[in-house]
């Protein structure tokens, strides 16, 4: 019930022209006040992809930005360069979507641990080369591409129609919430977080371990990528940042920020740490700011900076998540990752 | 033949660079089972120090003489080792026996760190300053090699060396590699394993404070998004050679620099590629690396 006041509100914003008391850049229903929740929905989307391999089956993957980055550059180069129209394009993306991750997958899940971590880094890593050198002249290189809009649906066009690009984003954000939660629920997901405590005792009750990850590897890769698509609709194009080892961190530090293996907490996590990062940049070129000395103002208009404060904070002193502080009893026991090994076996 | 000389001794300089880099991960990973994400903090850290030595105590000059020089590496070593023993004592302690814990906490530390210097010091390079023989080259089989590489692969193989000795010919060396062999034995043994923790962590961060002040003598520069930039080539030289193995370390960062450099001569910018595709051959082989141990 409370799910649903949560959609409908959510869905009613860009009729609602309220004031934001500085909180957003401009009245609540303004382009640039969407676009921004927009971003903040759609990464909150991609942090819970996320937590659906690191949360839930424990697979520290450094790849995760690769497929997010895939659906954004497959659907941009699919306009642009391509020529497909709307729907043709979308159907390339995810078949892209679908075949990439069963492909790497396939390959990195023959390792383990870290060794998955590196094998999935490196894939991250080799993509990220090809795509900042761009020897076919497709990606744009260290620019990125911007999406040639004459291609689009009207409707997806313009700052006037800003608001179909929020509520694509909201229905992204559905989507993947409403798969992470099925899929969590279902029978599979039971045998992912069974994986995530002992994978031997997984593999002797004479279940496969490998083709469960694979699953949880595609499923999770494929909804980045639906992130990815949202993602460049949103800001019109790609960049290659969000295919760098550094934006996979970024989703490691949203998930953990809000709680791994809760569900709210990634989403938490992912819309807190993205609204944190679009709006300390103007409190950081505030008046109040100004004022201060040196020593406080240079760390404190660092975005980052009061992040990573934050994050160190959580896991010293709140090893599960902003989102314990609202459920006392999961705060109490120290749940996946953070707890010791001793209290594991 | 002249090439080949120049390619050989440049990939091996950067071996040296890339071994300065991940010899901390690979001892800090071997004995306390952490990947280290705050080493390229250290060494990000230990560069600017390095720098601000020079830029203001030695007047802003970027050509300095070897005394000044000798002190930019100290300074930045110590800078690497207080940042580390620090990283330890404050962060890592409270999170004992939670490895994945400490991992998350590195990777905040490398936000902050980062931030911080971007906020002091601003996004743009700051040219390193160096004695003017770095600039200079030698010939060596025909082939003019700048003496940057010459320093790089010497501080690589002074570092190399007295790590192992430290290691197999000292009660603390012999310690850590007990640790690393086995913890919970030592611990048994009446010996407190967590100094053992700080005396790696300040190690490692005195050899990457070290690598960042070089790094800054072979880019020219510090900048900084220099520590991401090697933290990656430094995993992946730690993976291939065998996590926690320091000669593994060696031998892998001397394969990856040479590969790197003869690919990038002969196909353009393949060489990044070339580093990624031998990790994940290595991984697929033999996921333990070359000289890993079998766990």
């Amino acid at each position: 019930m409370l799910v649903l006041a949560l959609v409908v509100v959510l869905a009613l914003v860009p009729f609602l022209n309220l004031p934001t008391a500085g909180l957003l850049p401009d009245r609540l229903n303004a382009p640039g006040s969407l676009q921004l929740l927009g971003l903040c929905l759609v990464f909150g989307a991609l942090a819970m992809t996320y937590d659906l391999l690191f949360g839930f089956t424990g697979m520290l993957s450094f790849g995760h930005a690769l497929f997010f980055a895939a659906g954004s550059y497959t659907f941009a180069i699919a306009v642009n360069i391509l020529h497909l129209s709307g729907p043709m394009a979308l159907g390339l993306t995810l078949l892209v979507a679908l075949l990439l991750p069963l492909v790497i997958g396939a390959i990195s899940l023959r390792t383990s641990g870290i060794a998955f971590a590196m094998v999935t880094l490196a894939f991250a890593q080799a993509s990220a080369v090809i795509v900042g050198q761009d020897p076919w002249h497709a990606t744009g290189g260290e620019l990125g591409l911007g999406v040639v809009y004459a291609r689009l649906p009207e409707f997806l066009v313009g700052v006037v129609n800003t608001r179909y690009l929020y509520w694509i984003s909201l229905g992204l954000l559905i989507i993947v919430a409403g798969v992470v939660w099925w899929v969590s629920g279902s029978v599979t997901g039971r045998v992912w977080q069974a994986i995530r405590e002992n994978e031997q005792r997984v593999q002797i009750l004479g279940l496969r371990p490998y083709t469960f990850k694979l699953l949880a590897f595609v499923t999770a890769s494929f909804l980045a990528a639906l992130c990815g698509i949202a993602y460049v609709l949103l800001v019109g194009g790609t960049n290659p940042a969000i295919i760098s080892a550094q934006f996979t961190l970024t989703l490691l530090v949203m998930v953990v920020l809000g709680g791994a293996g809760t569900r709210w907490g990634a989403l938490v996590g992912g819309v807190v740490y993205t609204f944190l990062d679009q709006r300390l940049v103007t409190v950081a070129g505030s008046q109040a700011m100004a004022a201060l000395p040196a020593p406080l103002r240079v760390p404190l208009s660092q975005p980052l900076f009061i992040l990573g404060i934050i994050f160190i904070l959580v896991i010293l002193f709140r090893p599960a998540g902003i989102v314990s502080l609202f459920r006392p009893t999961v705060g109490r026991r120290r749940r996946w990752p953070l707890r010791s090994r001793q209290a594991r076996r | 033949m002249s090439t080949i000389a120049l390619l050989a001794i440049t990939g091996i300089g950067l071996g040296g660079l890339y071994f300065l880099v991940a010899a901390g991960l690979a001892l800090i990973f071997g004995l306390m089972r952490v990947l280290n994400f705050a080493h390229g903090a250290f060494l990000l850290l230990g560069g600017y120090f390095g720098w601000l030595l020079g830029a203001h105590l030695f007047g802003g000059a970027v050509t300095i003489t070897n005394l000044q020089f000798v002190s930019v590496l100290i300074v930045a070593t110590l800078t690497g080792a207080v940042l580390g023993t620090l990283t330890e004592l404050v962060l890592i302690r409270p999170l004992y026996r939670r490895e994945i814990a400490q991992v998350l906490v590195t990777v905040g530390l490398t936000l902050v760190i980062g931030a911080l210097v971007i906020g002091i010091w601003g996004a743009d390079p700051k040219p390193f300053p160096t004695p003017a023989w770095v600039h200079h080259t030698t010939r060596v089989l025909g082939a003019t090699v700048p003496n940057s590489r010459f320093l790089l692969i010497g501080a690589a193989l002074v570092v190399l060396i007295a790590l192992q000795l430290f290691l197999r010919h000292t009660r603390y060396g012999l310690i850590v590699r007990a640790g690393v062999e086995n913890r919970t034995m030592v611990s048994a043994m009446g010996i407190d394993v967590r100094r053992a923790f700080t005396l790696v962590f300040a190690l490692g961060g005195a050899i990457a404070g070290l690598g960042g002040a070089l790094a800054g003598v072979y880019f020219g520069a510090v900048s900084p998004d220099l520590g991401t930039v090697l933290l990656i080539d430094a995993f992946i030289v730690v993976v291939i050679g065998g996590l926690g193995s320091i000669s593994g370390a060696a031998l892998a960062a001397l394969a990856v620099g040479l590969l790197q450099q003869f690919a990038n001569y002969y196909v353009v910018g393949v060489g990044d590629l070339a580093i990624v595709l031998l990790l994940v051959v290595v991984l697929l082989i033999r996921p333990r690396g070359m000289l890993g141990a079998a766990t």
